[in-house]
């Protein structure tokens, strides 16, 4: 039952990305054209990335608000690391960027686990507190293209079999998900965590330890991005991602998984991550005024949870015929 | 409970004291930018000091909120009021949200002054401006048309869509357009200051009008995206991007050639100069009034117009001649 009702919602969301594509190519024929689906592919690789993160954390009835200041400091740290050392392999870098972000993830996640503060708070406290480090490393500075190797920028935009390594990154992260999330115990703890904790916790799940478990992956994911976000834009400076974290959510929440937690896939965050990703690269091109292009955003996620909110709604069983004609 | 007021008004007096201490003969002027972290504002900062140092008896405070809003800017002011400074210098996210909370500020006897980006006339004494806008309007024009000998499509990468002076600039182009015969506006479009939306809407120009020649960037931030995504979709060469940067951030796009040159005054100088401004109305030496003439140190003096503000000096143009040089500097 629930599998079919998420299954038929990713169809429906599916049918409306080739609905806007359709759209979209009435006024602008270029823009289906396998190079440039492949670029707005490339460009949406963060947000997937980073809602397939969030949507962990989502699932455990937590929000992660932290992932683009996580982002930011990583891609700071990393990018101040290479332009003081760039002689430093370039392997190390995303590794060490996971590693940071795993940690950032984890301060998150012990606060939540240990100390039960409740994820919003938690997570727009250290989003403030990430985004403040910035600063005090950088000093308020920008690290720019000419200070950064040229290996660290190369990276995300080398070419491998026909897809740049930045959408390479996204499709593996996409895969792991899917086994993560569909095969392993940790992916069904993130659903019995927030789908019943009651019942969690008499099958022997550690509710706090799975929400760390969550906030660890979206720390992880976000610090890779950071490297990922600085390399492709070649610049780093404060305000990097600067609001990124609620089109994140927005993502995850157009892909249908509940903001209530224990509801949700991974077909499902891909495809919200890439509609609002469609979305943002059509706008551009198809010569909307700018003053419309934010309203079009928000209303296309305002009524995709609408819909979500209609779908997932339960009709509450009539026990008194008489009563329901009565009122 | 009347042990804690005791303590709590004893570090009240404690701190009015130390206050008093420092007030007593500094004058203090507080610096209040767009958002911390921004380069520009930095380099601005730098050039406040120095004129502090220069005038000996005045402290800066270097303040902003942490993205470029109104509301935040107005917290920032609040602040300032209650902690009672001498002046304040603001460059404005918004021309007109600010203006209750600055007029609030001169109620109270605190110098208002706007550099940069202005504030609507009731809201500030007078107005720094950079550059004249009708200079800087031609000059990023003139930047693009250097290049393009024989003409051809540009188009505007600009900040936000309510942003001050990048409206200002961005209509005096316009009126200027007439005397560059074959430069053709095909467009523009806003990246809201933000690295990745400046670089999907130039991707979004380069696409959409295939047979542009320029994007004009009068923004920091929007060059600088625009041009790695010129770089990064291989139209070196054929686009030029061109407008308002900064050399340290530039450096690198100059070098590969996604840039020919860009330009921007000196924002050591317009700090430098706003501090002096400042100081001059706080200590009144001089007085802001339609004609009058403001000194500020070494940038010579600000001549007032109609509406009480003024222009600095004209941008100067960068390219790879001088970009290293001041590289290093801002």
């Amino acid at each position: 039952m629930v599998k079919q009702l998420t299954s038929a919602r990713e169809t429906i969301l599916f049918a409306a990305i080739l609905a806007i594509l359709v759209l979209v190519t009435t006024r602008f024929p270029g823009f289906i054209a396998p190079g440039n689906l492949i670029d707005v592919f490339n460009d949406t690789s963060p947000l997937i990335i980073l809602a397939l993160g969030q949507m962990a954390v989502i699932l455990t009835r937590c929000i992660d608000l932290s992932v683009a200041a996580n982002l930011a400091l990583t891609g700071m740290i990393v990018a101040t690391l290479n332009s003081v050392n760039p002689d430093l392999p370039i392997v190390f870098i995303p590794i060490l960027a996971v590693l940071i972000g795993a940690a950032l993830g984890a301060i998150n996640g012990i606060l939540v686990w240990k100390l039960e503060i409740p994820p919003i708070v938690v997570t727009l406290g250290t989003m403030t507190i990430f985004r403040g480090i910035i600063f005090v490393i950088s000093d308020g500075n920008w690290i720019n293209a000419h200070e950064m190797s040229p290996a660290f920028t190369a990276l995300p935009r080398a070419i491998f079999l026909g897809l740049p390594v930045l959408s390479w990154f996204a499709i593996v992260i996409m895969v792991a998900s899917y086994v993560v999330i569909t095969r392993t115990p940790l992916g069904r703890a993130f659903f019995a965590v927030g789908g019943n904790p009651h019942a969690a916790v008499y099958t022997g799940i550690s509710i706090g330890k799975t929400q760390f478990a969550a906030f660890v992956l979206s720390g992880a994911l976000a610090g890779l991005t950071g490297y990922l976000w600085v390399a492709r834009y070649a610049v780093a400076y404060v305000d990097i991602a600067g609001g990124f974290e609620l089109e994140v959510v927005a993502a995850c929440v157009i892909g249908g998984i509940s903001i209530a937690g224990g509801v949700g896939s991974v077909g499902g965050a891909i495809l919200g991550a890439i509609f609002l990703g469609i979305v943002k690269n059509a706008l551009p091109v198809v010569n909307i005024s700018p003053f419309w292009q934010l309203a079009i955003s928000g209303s296309a996620i305002i009524i995709a949870v609408a819909f979500n909110a209609q779908s997932s709604r339960t009709k509450g069983r009539v026990i008194l015929k008489k009563a329901e004609h009565a009122t | 409970m009347s042990v804690i007021k005791n303590i709590l008004s004893t570090a009240a007096v404690a701190a009015m004291f130390t206050a008093g201490a420092a007030q007593a003969d500094d004058i203090r002027i507080a610096l209040v930018v767009k958002a911390l972290g921004i380069g520009f504002f930095e380099a601005a900062a730098e050039g406040a000091q120095e004129a502090a140092e220069e005038l000996g008896n005045v402290e800066i405070i270097y303040t902003g909120p942490t993205d470029t809003t109104a509301e935040g800017q107005i917290e920032v002011i609040n602040a300032l009021i209650a902690q009672r400074v001498d002046a304040i210098a603001v460059s404005a996210n918004d021309t007109d949200a600010l203006v209750p909370v600055l007029q609030r500020a001169m109620d109270r006897g605190i110098t208002v002054i706007s550099w940069d980006s202005g504030v609507a006339e009731e809201g500030r004494e007078l107005h720094l401006n950079p550059s004249s806008n009708p200079l800087i309007g031609n000059m990023i024009v003139q930047l693009a048309a250097e290049h393009l000998p024989d003409g051809g499509d540009v188009a505007v990468l600009s900040a936000t869509t309510t942003s001050t002076n990048q409206n200002i600039w961005i209509e005096e182009m316009t009126a200027v357009l007439p005397n560059y015969p074959g430069i053709n506006v095909v467009g523009t479009v806003y990246g809201n200051d933000l690295a990745d939306d400046s670089y999907r809407e130039a991707i979004g120009l380069m696409q959409s009008h295939p047979d542009l020649r320029a994007i004009i960037a009068p923004t920091s931030v929007g060059i600088v995206a625009a041009a790695q995504a010129v770089a990064d979709a291989g139209m070196i060469g054929q686009v030029n991007v061109t407008g308002l940067g900064l050399p340290s951030e530039m450096a690198g796009h100059i070098d590969s050639g996604a840039s020919q040159s860009f330009a921007i005054w000196n924002p050591i100088d317009l700090g430098y100069a706003a501090t002096m401004l400042a100081y001059n109305l706080s200590t009144d030496v001089a007085e802001a009034e339609p004609g009058a003439s403001v000194p500020m140190g070494r940038m010579g003096e600000l001549v007032l117009d109609e509406t009480n503000s003024g222009a600095m000096a004209d941008p100067f143009v960068y390219d790879a001649s001088n970009v290293h040089d001041f590289a290093d500097i801002f």
